[in-house]
C-alpha cells in the first residue's frame, strides 16, 4: 500500500521576521505608538498571522489597519446547545500584560458586547443589552447547536433562555447581523447533541438558517473546540478583506483546506512505517504512525497540525493518541474499517484512494494549487 | 404596619456561568425597592442536550469522549471520570505515571477553574469597575506592595503608578468610545459594593493579568493531551509517553510532545500555578474577605455535605497493574466521606445505596412517585413548562421546572464542592494535607481579627463567603500537592517532592496497561459482568458515572451519570424540600430589588455548571445495575448487577 500524501514543511508556523518595505499608513503607526507597541515587532506579528492564514505579505498593511481600527466592530456571541468549550479555547487567545501586548490586540480588535459567560450584567440588564446590540450591523458568533423551532405539539422545550426558544433567540439576533459565524462543530455541524439518535432534534445553525430563511452570510469554524487562532484570524481576515474563501461544508479553506495528517510530522511514517500498534508501544515512543490505533487524520481537515495547540505546544497526534476528527460532520457517528464506528478503529485500508474514495473526501474540495499533487494518486 | 407585598425576582440568564441557568426568586417589600426573601427560591436549568442516551450502543473506549463534552470547563474530569468506570467495569488497572499524570491534569484543572472562577465569573459581584476608575495609581502601587508584595508582572518589577495608569487608560478608552463590552449594563455603584477605588483598580487588573496566566498554565494539558480544552484521555492509561527523542519533534526522527522541552513546560506550569496562588489569589480572597465579612452569615445551605473523594496516592501502587489506584484505596487527598448538619466534625462512610433521585420536579416522564437509585431512573425528556416566546414566561415549584432532577443522599439534599472538600479534610485530620487544612483555616479563618484573621466562627464556613474561601484553600493545597512544599513546623507536616516531581522520576515506567483492548473482548475476565462505576471530585464536587457493557456485543447498555452541580442546583423534591441553591438564597436582604447583585453574589459562589447538570439516566426503569460500593478501607469497590438487560 502506497499512498503518497503531500509531505510538508513541518514546523509550526511561527511569527515571520517583520520585512522592512512594508509600509503602515500614518493613522495604523499612530495608533501603534498610542498603545505602545514598537512597529517592528507588530509587522513582525501580523507577518506571522498572514502566514497562519496563507495570504500573501502584500496583506499585512491591511491587517495591520484592521488590527488598530478605532472603531471596534460589535461582536454578540450566542450561547445554545453547547458545553463552553469553545469559550475556553478562544479565552486561550487572550492575554494581558500591563495594558499592551500585541496579543491584545486582538482581543480589542473586536467590541464583545454580548458574551453571557464572561460580561458583568445578567438577567433583566443583560436582556436589554442583547437587545441593544443586536439592532444592526453586528458580526454574530453562535456556539452549540439549536433544537427545532418550537412546537407545541412536541413540547420540545429543550433550549429556552430568557424565556425564548433557542430558534427564536437566535432568529432575533441573525436577521439583524452582517455576519453569522458558527463556531465549534456543534454550531457549524450539529456535534455532539445531534448524534445518532440525536434526541433533541438538534440542529445545526446553517440547517437552522435555511429552514427559518435567514440570509445573512455564514461562516462555519468547525473543531471541538476550534483553535483560537483560527476564530480569531477568521474575524480578522474578515475585517480586513470580507468573506474568506469557503469549502464545500462553509468552512474557510485557509484554515481547512488542508487535513491534519498533510501537515503531521508523522505523516512520513504513515508512508514507510512503523507504524504504532498499541499505546505506549516501543513505536509510539519514536513517534510512530497512529493510523492503526484509529488516527482519523486522513479525512479531518482543520490546521491542529500547522497552528498547534495553545501558543504551539502540542497537538493530539504529538501527544500520543490519534486525530478523532473532531471538525468533520457527523465525525461522531463515523464509520471506519468494517464499517464499525468508533475512535481507536483504523480508517478503512489505503484510506480513501485505495477504496476509489474521490480526492475530494479527504483533501480540500475543488483541488487548488496546493492540492495537484494529490490528484497524482 | 406596613403592608407587604411580594415581589418576583428573576434572573433569566444567570450570567457568569457554565451552562443555562434561571433563578426565580420571591422577595417582600413594604415600599417596592428593597425587600428580603423569605422563601425558598426557584432554580432551573433551562437546556438539555440527552448526551445518555446518544451514548447507548457505542464503544465504551470512546465514552470518555462523548462525556468530555458534557462540559468544557470541566473538560478533563467528565473525561476521566468515564475512563475510571469502563476501566472499573473490565477490571483493568492503570500503570503509576497514568496516577500521577491524571492527578496533574485534575489538579490543574482545579487551579485554573478555581482562579479563573474568583477573577473572570465571580470578582464583579464583589469588584465594582466604574469605582475602579476614580483610583489613585500611585495608592494602588502602595497596596500592592502591602497585599501582593512578592507578585511582579511589571516586566519583572513591581507594579508601579504608571503600570496602573495603563489599566486606568484601559478602562476610560472603553469608556470614551461608548465602548464598554463586557462591562456593560454591571450593577455598578450598588450600595452592597465595599471595596475602596484602589482595591478595585488592584483586581481589576488581577482579572487581566489572570488571562494571560491562564493560557499559560493549561499548557500542562495540552503536553499529556495535545490540546486544551478537550485534552485526549485513554481507557487504560494515559496516551501520551516518553520521547525517545528528547530533541523537538522532526519528520526524520519523529518524537513525541513529552521531549525535554514538554517536561520543562510542565514543570514551569506546575510553578506558575503555585506562585499565582500565594502570590495573587490567596492574599487577594483575603482582601476580599476582610470587606466582605457579612457574608459569612448569608447564604447557607441545609449544611448536609457530600464528597467521593479525588486524588489517590500513586505511591500506594505496590507492583504495577495488580493494585493500582483504579481500587480506589485510602490515601485519598480529599476523603469519601458525609458530613451532617449539627457535626461539623464528624465524617461519616459514603453509602453509595443511599444516593437516589427524585424527578417530581424535572422535566422528565415519571415512573413512579418515589425516589429512586440512580441506576433505576427513567429518562423520556418531557418539558412540561409553559410555551416559551410568550410575553410572560414564568416557572411554578407547584410543577416541574427544571432538566435538572433532585439528588438526595438519605433523602436529604447535600451541598457538594470545595466546602464539602474542606470540611472533610478538616474532620479526617490524618493527612498532611487535612493538617495544612486545619492550619489555614485556624491562621485565616478563626484567628482574630487582632491577629491578623477574618475572627470568624468554624460554622460560618457554610455561607457563601466560606465557599470562596474553601475554593482558594484547596486550590492552596492541590497546587502545593503538585509542585511540592517544604516541611510546615506550625501544621507538623514534613517536606512533599510533589506530583511532578514524582512522575519525572519515574517517567521512564508505563503510560499504558496493554491488557487493556484485550480484555474488552474477554468479558469472562470482568469483574462484574460489564457494569462498572467511575468516579470524581470535580472541582464543582462529587461526580459519579455509571456505566452497563454487554458482555455479548462489547458496547455500552447503558450509561448514568451523577454530577456535582445536580447535586447543587437540583429543584424540590417530591416532599418539597429545595434544594442548595433556592435553601441559600433564602434571607436575603436586597437593596434594590431591580438589581439583585445579591442574589448573583451566593449563586455564583457555588460556581455553576449547568451543562454538567443536565442529564439523562437509565431509559426503562427495570433494575439494570445494583451498585455496592465500599469506600476507604476496603481494597476494592463491589458491584454487582442485579438485572441484566436486553
Amino acid at each position: 500500500m502506497t499512498v503518497a500524501f503531500r509531505n510538508r514543511a513541518t514546523t509550526p508556523v511561527s511569527p515571520a521576521p517583520a520585512q522592512k518595505d512594508i509600509a503602515l499608513d500614518d493613522a495604523t503607526a499612530s495608533r501603534l505608538l498610542e498603545a505602545g507597541i514598537s512597529r517592528r515587532r507588530f509587522l513582525s506579528y501580523c507577518a506571522g498571522l498572514a502566514s497562519i492564514m496563507a495570504l500573501p505579505q502584500s496583506m499585512v498593511p491591511r491587517l495591520a489597519a484592521a488590527a488598530t481600527s478605532p472603531t471596534k466592530p460589535s461582536v454578540v456571541w450566542l450561547p445554545f446547545q453547547e458545553c463552553t468549550g469553545c469559550t475556553e479555547s478562544m479565552v486561550n487567545s487572550f492575554a494581558f500584560s500591563g495594558g499592551a501586548t500585541i496579543e491584545n490586540l486582538i482581543l480589542n480588535l473586536i467590541s464583545l458586547d454580548y458574551h453571557e459567560t464572561l460580561m458583568a450584567a445578567a438577567g433583566d440588564r443583560s436582556e436589554q443589552r442583547l437587545k441593544e446590540v443586536t439592532k444592526s450591523g453586528h458580526i454574530l458568533i453562535v456556539d452549540g447547536s439549536i433544537p427545532a423551532p418550537w412546537d407545541g405539539s412536541q413540547r420540545n422545550g429543550y433550549f429556552i433562555s430568557g424565556g425564548r426558544s433557542g430558534a427564536k433567540r437566535f432568529e432575533a439576533a441573525a436577521r439583524t447581523a452582517r455576519l453569522v459565524i458558527a463556531v465549534g462543530t456543534c454550531a457549524s455541524f450539529g456535534g455532539l447533541p445531534k448524534a445518532n439518535p440525536n434526541p433533541t432534534g438538534a440542529l445545526s445553525i446553517g440547517a437552522l438558517m435555511t429552514r427559518l430563511g435567514i440570509k445573512t452570510p455564514l461562516i462555519n469554524v468547525s473543531g471541538c473546540p476550534p483553535i483560537p487562532e483560527v476564530m480569531t484570524g477568521v474575524i480578522l481576515y474578515y475585517l480586513a478583506k470580507g468573506m474568506p474563501a469557503l469549502d464545500s461544508q462553509g468552512r474557510p479553506v485557509m484554515f481547512y483546506g488542508d487535513t491534519v495528517h498533510d501537515d503531521c510530522y508523522r505523516e512520513e511514517f504513515f508512508e514507510d512505517g512503523p507504524f504504532v500498534q498499541q499505546f505506549d508501544d516501543g513505536v509510539s515512543r519514536k513517534g510512530g504512525c497512529l493510523y492503526k490505533v484509529g488516527c482519523k487524520g486522513p479525512v479531518t481537515h482543520n490546521a491542529c497540525s500547522r497552528i498547534r495547540w495553545n501558543q504551539g505546544t502540542s497537538f493530539p497526534m504529538m501527544s500520543g493518541h490519534g486525530c478523532i476528527g473532531c471538525a468533520e460532520p457527523d465525525f461522531w457517528d463515523g464509520l471506519n474499517f468494517e464499517g464499525k464506528q468508533g475512535f481507536y478503529i483504523p480508517l478503512g485500508t489505503g484510506s480513501g484512494h485505495s477504496r476509489g474514495m474521490p480526492c475530494e473526501t479527504c483533501h480540500s474540495d475543488g483541488g487548488g494549487d496546493d492540492d495537484d499533487d494529490d490528484d497524482d494518486d | 404596619m406596613a403592608t407587604t407585598t411580594t415581589s418576583t425576582i428573576v434572573i433569566d440568564p444567570v450570567t457568569r456561568i457554565e451552562g443555562h441557568l434561571r433563578i426565580q426568586a420571591y422577595a417582600e417589600t413594604s415600599d417596592g425597592k428593597s425587600g428580603k426573601i423569605t422563601q425558598p427560591a426557584l432554580s432551573s436549568s433551562t437546556m438539555v442536550r440527552g448526551l445518555e442516551i446518544i451514548l447507548r450502543g457505542r464503544d465504551p473506549r470512546d465514552a470518555w469522549a462523548f462525556t468530555q463534552r458534557i462540559c468544557g470547563v470541566c473538560t478533563v474530569v467528565h473525561g476521566l471520570t468515564s475512563v475510571r468506570a469502563v476501566e472499573n467495569a473490565i477490571g483493568i488497572k492503570v500503570p503509576r505515571n497514568a496516577d500521577y499524570i491524571r492527578n496533574m491534569m485534575i489538579g490543574a484543572q482545579y487551579v485554573h477553574d478555581h482562579v479563573m472562577h474568583f477573577y473572570h465569573l465571580h470578582a464583579l459581584d464583589w469588584v465594582d469597575v466604574v469605582s475602579a476608575l476614580k483610583a489613585n495609581p500611585a495608592s494602588t502601587a502602595a497596596l500592592t506592595k502591602l497585599n501582593n508584595p512578592a507578585y511582579k508582572p511589571n516586566n519583572g518589577a513591581l507594579p508601579d503608578a504608571a503600570y496602573f495608569q495603563s489599566v486606568l487608560n484601559k478602562l476610560n478608552g472603553l469608556v470614551s468610545r461608548g465602548q464598554l463590552g463586557l462591562f456593560a449594563n454591571g450593577y455598578w455603584g450598588h450600595p452592597a459594593y465595599k471595596l475602596s477605588p484602589e482595591e478595585n483598580l488592584l483586581l481589576v487588573s488581577h482579572y487581566l493579568e489572570a488571562l494571560a496566566w491562564a493560557r499559560e498554565v493549561v499548557k500542562l494539558h495540552t503536553v499529556f493531551g495535545g490540546k486544551d480544552p478537550h485534552p485526549n484521555l485513554v481507557v487504560g492509561g494515559m496516551p501520551c509517553t516518553l520521547s525517545t527523542n528528547t530533541g523537538a519533534v522532526n519528520e526524520e526522527i519523529g518524537g513525541t510532545s513529552l521531549n525535554t522541552a514538554g517536561l520543562t513546560l510542565i514543570k514551569t506550569a506546575v510553578a506558575k500555578m503555585k506562585s499565582f496562588v500565594d502570590q495573587v489569589y490567596m492574599p487577594d480572597v483575603v482582601l476580599v474577605a476582610k470587606r466582605y465579612k457579612a457574608w459569612a452569615s448569608i447564604g447557607a445551605t441545609a449544611g448536609n455535605f457530600l464528597s467521593y473523594g479525588e486524588f489517590p496516592d500513586p505511591k500506594l501502587v505496590k507492583q504495577e497493574f495488580v493494585d493500582g489506584a483504579i481500587d480506589y484505596p485510602s490515601g485519598y487527598v480529599f476523603p469519601p466521606g458525609v458530613i451532617w448538619a449539627g457535626a461539623l466534625g464528624k465524617l461519616e462512610p459514603f453509602d453509595e445505596q443511599r444516593v437516589t433521585e427524585d424527578v417530581t420536579h424535572a422535566w422528565y416522564q415519571r415512573g413512579s412517585s418515589q425516589a429512586v437509585h440512580p441506576s433505576r431512573g427513567w429518562t423520556v425528556l418531557d418539558y412540561r413548562g409553559p410555551p416559551p416566546d410568550g410575553t410572560a414566561y414564568m416557572l411554578k415549584e407547584s410543577d416541574a421546572y427544571s432538566w435538572i432532577k433532585s439528588p438526595r443522599y438519605d433523602g436529604q439534599p447535600m451541598e457538594v464542592g470545595p466546602l464539602a472538600h474542606i470540611l472533610t479534610m478538616h474532620a479526617r485530620g490524618t493527612q498532611p494535607t487535612d493538617k495544612l487544612v486545619r492550619r489555614f483555616v485556624q491562621q485565616i479563618w478563626t484567628n482574630p481579627a487582632s491577629n491578623g484573621g477574618l475572627g470568624l466562627r468554624f460554622d460560618q464556613l457554610n455561607s457563601t463567603l466560606g465557599r470562596i474561601f474553601c475554593r482558594m484553600l484547596e486550590t492552596k493545597i492541590i497546587a502545593d500537592q503538585m509542585a511540592g512544599r517544604t516541611a510546615d513546623k506550625a501544621a507538623g507536616t514534613p517536606a512533599y517532592p510533589g506530583w511532578y516531581q514524582l512522575y519525572y522520576s519515574n517517567r521512564a515506567g508505563a503510560y499504558w496497561n496493554p491488557e487493556t483492548f484485550r480484555r474488552l473482548q474477554q468479558p469472562t475476565l470482568w469483574p462484574n459482568n460489564g457494569i462498572g462505576f467511575g468516579f470524581t471530585e470535580a472541582p464543582r464536587g462529587a461526580l459519579g458515572h455509571w456505566i452497563d457493557i454487554n458482555p455479548g456485543t462489547g458496547m455500552i447498555d447503558n450509561y448514568e451519570c451523577v454530577v456535582a452541580s445536580g447535586w447543587n442546583a437540583g429543584p424540590r423534591d417530591a416532599g418539597g424540600t429545595p434544594g442548595p441553591y433556592e435553601t441559600a438564597l433564602q434571607g436575603h436582604v436586597l437593596a434594590d430589588l431591580s438589581q439583585p447583585l445579591e442574589v448573583l453574589r451566593t449563586i455564583h459562589s457555588f460556581d455553576p455548571c449547568i451543562g454538567c447538570a443536565v442529564h439523562i439516566i437509565d431509559a426503562n426503569g427495570t433494575p439494570l445495575v445494583q451498585v455496592n460500593l465500599n469506600h476507604g478501607a476496603g481494597p476494592l469497590t463491589k458491584i454487582s448487577c442485579a438485572a441484566g438487560s436486553v
